[in-house]
């Protein structure tokens, strides 16, 4: 099987919710809050070690009120920082181009948290591990779509062959744009963004931000020939310096 | 408040407390702005990236003692070879003592410490973290044995003397390499500062070091430390200086808040560890001795800044958003 994803088309998704439930369900992912945002319908507030989908809901009164929803996932980067940075090699690519934590091999050192440029991975309390969406890896091996894909009743979450959905969803948004709605865009579904595309990509009503999405992130470990020459000769004048003021006038 | 239905209302004293349905019931409170930002688009101003979850004392207290013990092993070396048995007996002494607090802080910021030695099984140049590991794997023991040596004399002089030279010239590698350790993150002030970040670092580890010599060593000794705080403060404050200018908007961080108190403090005590070391600690222990625990205080205080301006700048969501947004617009400008 080639590299697969989601097309999550927030233009169809109706806020139920249903992703999150399969997803907890399905992943035995621990309950995680209890209690009221005062963010719309929103209780989860977004992703984290316990929250792999998170439906937000925006309320935007004018000029005519709309409702916006939209299901966030990992993304699954072409090029994730998480992976490039986990110093364990605990986080790793599969064979469906997914990305994904190997439980019993991450040490919960955390570095993939602040690494992450969308705000997905997250450390959990209770047993110290990074954790996130793994595409559902083991109904993937089985042949199986994702929990969150198979349950959502609008097929606003779809899966599929990456190129496929990357099809699909040109097409889908040619078809908005010919109805009038103006303001739909994609995002995620381009190779030539800051993290290589994304493998969960989305089709949006807004700016990204609006929906806590970062509207132009770049992998963090695009920079990082830069910092290691950068750090390499502040090292060198380091040693150099020390040296050289001890030397200075030495008995 | 006894009706018609047994729907109990926030407020009431037979509600289990924090169970209120109020906005913002949900953890704990946030700072709320009493103007909106204007032309910024935010979901509930809510932050884009999941704030690092490292603990300050632990993750910035090992930024303070890998630069320490780094930069402590280096003058340690210089003053091996230029016949300062003091000054390298105190440095190589604070080496041992930073990279083995370093290792207790770093393991014990691990979720699952037990397994510290995972971070073994590989090396990965894109993980600064696994370098890192290497770095004080092969640091660690050659500190280790010439901080021994020079305290118990040993056996093997010869071999006391290549582990000085060998933590000596790693040290400036364990030194800088936490600059990459934290900008190699989507974090806004650590990320947009990483060219500047090692100089920085290097600069207050050079400082810290030369506190250390000032505080140990004796005064005929001590030379080169004098001049290394007054170097190792100057590099530390250019560097701020530029990071700040070219950060734009992201600098707030560093300027306001806890991080910019304690930015702020730390600047001022490398400033005065570096000139009362330059004075009066030419002439006077004493002097030394305050100007060395000015150097040291200063350092620490500029890395919890650091740190702090950190996780300041990834808690708002406008830190993010707006320099991809004006990289956005940039981009359309020049498309057109």
């Amino acid at each position: 099987m080639g590299r697969v994803g989601f097309f999550t088309d927030t233009s169809v998704c109706i806020g139920c919710k249903a992703c999150e439930v399969a997803c907890k369900e399905w992943n035995a992912v621990p309950d995680d809050v209890l209690g009221f945002t005062g963010m719309s319908y929103d209780n989860t507030k977004g992703l984290g070690a316990s929250t792999w989908r998170h439906v937000a809901f925006v309320e935007q009164p004018h000029p005519d009120f709309r409702w916006l929803m939209a299901s966030d996932v990992c993304k699954h980067c072409t090029e994730a920082a998480c992976l490039d940075v986990c110093p364990t090699g605990s986080l790793f690519r599969t064979e469906f181009g997914t990305v994904v934590v190997q439980e019993d091999v991450c040490n919960g050192c955390g570095y993939c948290v602040p690494a992450c440029p969308y705000g997905v991975i997250g450390k959990r309390e209770g047993d110290g591990l990074a954790h996130k969406c793994t595409m559902c890896y083991d109904r993937l091996g089985a042949g199986m779509e994702p929990a969150c894909a198979k349950t959502c009743p609008t097929d606003s979450i779809q899966f599929g062959d990456l190129d496929e959905l990357r099809e699909r969803a040109s097409r889908r948004l040619e078809r908005l744009h010919e109805a009038g709605v103006g303001s739909a865009r994609l995002y995620g579904h381009s190779p030539a963004d800051g993290v290589g595309g994304t493998a969960a990509f989305f089709l949006l009503l807004d700016e990204p931000e609006v929906y806590g999405l970062p509207p132009d992130p770049v992998v963090t470990t695009r920079d990082l020939p830069s910092m290691w020459r950068h750090a390499a000769v502040a090292a060198a004048g380091l040693l150099a310096g020390l040296v050289a003021l001890s030397w200075r006038g030495r008995s | 408040m006894t009706g018609l239905t047994d729907v109990r209302l926030d407020g009431d004293p037979a509600l289990p407390p924090g169970r209120d349905a109020v906005p913002e019931s949900l953890g704990r409170p946030r700072e709320r702005r009493m103007v909106p930002r204007a032309d910024f688009g935010s979901y509930y101003g809510l932050p884009v990236l999941n704030e690092p979850t490292w603990q300050a004392h632990d993750i910035a207290g090992y930024l303070f003692l890998g630069g320490l013990a780094g930069a402590s092993s280096t003058l340690a070396a210089a003053a091996h070879l230029t016949g300062r048995p003091r000054l390298a007996r105190a440095c190589k002494t604070a080496a041992l003592c930073g990279v083995t607090g370093s290792l207790y802080a770093l393991i014990h910021d691990l979720g699952r410490p037990g397994r510290f030695l995972n971070m073994l099984r590989v090396f990965k140049v894109t993980s600064p973290m696994s370098v890192g590991t290497w770095i004080l794997t092969a640091y660690g023991p050659q500190a280790g044995l010439a901080a021994a040596a020079a305290l118990v004399p040993g056996p093997w002089p010869g071999a006391a003397r290549w582990a000085t030279v060998g933590a000596g010239l790693l040290g400036p590698a364990l030194a800088t390499y936490t600059a990459v350790l934290i900008s190699d993150t989507a974090v806004p002030a650590w990320h947009g500062g990483y060219r500047e970040m090692p100089f920085l670092f290097a600069g207050s580890a050079a400082a810290s070091a030369a506190g250390i010599g000032l505080l140990a060593a004796p005064l005929a000794e001590a030379a080169p430390a004098r001049r290394a705080a007054v170097a190792g403060v100057a590099v530390e404050l250019a560097a701020a200086a530029r990071m700040k200018h070219r950060l734009g908007t992201v600098a707030e961080p560093l300027r306001r808040g806890r991080a910019g108190r304690l930015l702020r403090l730390g600047q001022a005590l490398s400033v005065t560890g570096a000139l009362v070391g330059l004075t009066a600690g030419r002439r006077s222990r004493r002097a030394a001795v305050v100007a060395g625990a000015a150097l040291l205080a200063g350092s620490v205080c500029t890395r919890f800044g650091v740190f702090e301006a950190g996780t300041a700048s990834a808690r708002d969501p406008r830190y993010t958003v707006e320099p991809q947004r004006a990289r956005l617009t940039e981009e359309e400008d020049d498309t057109q």
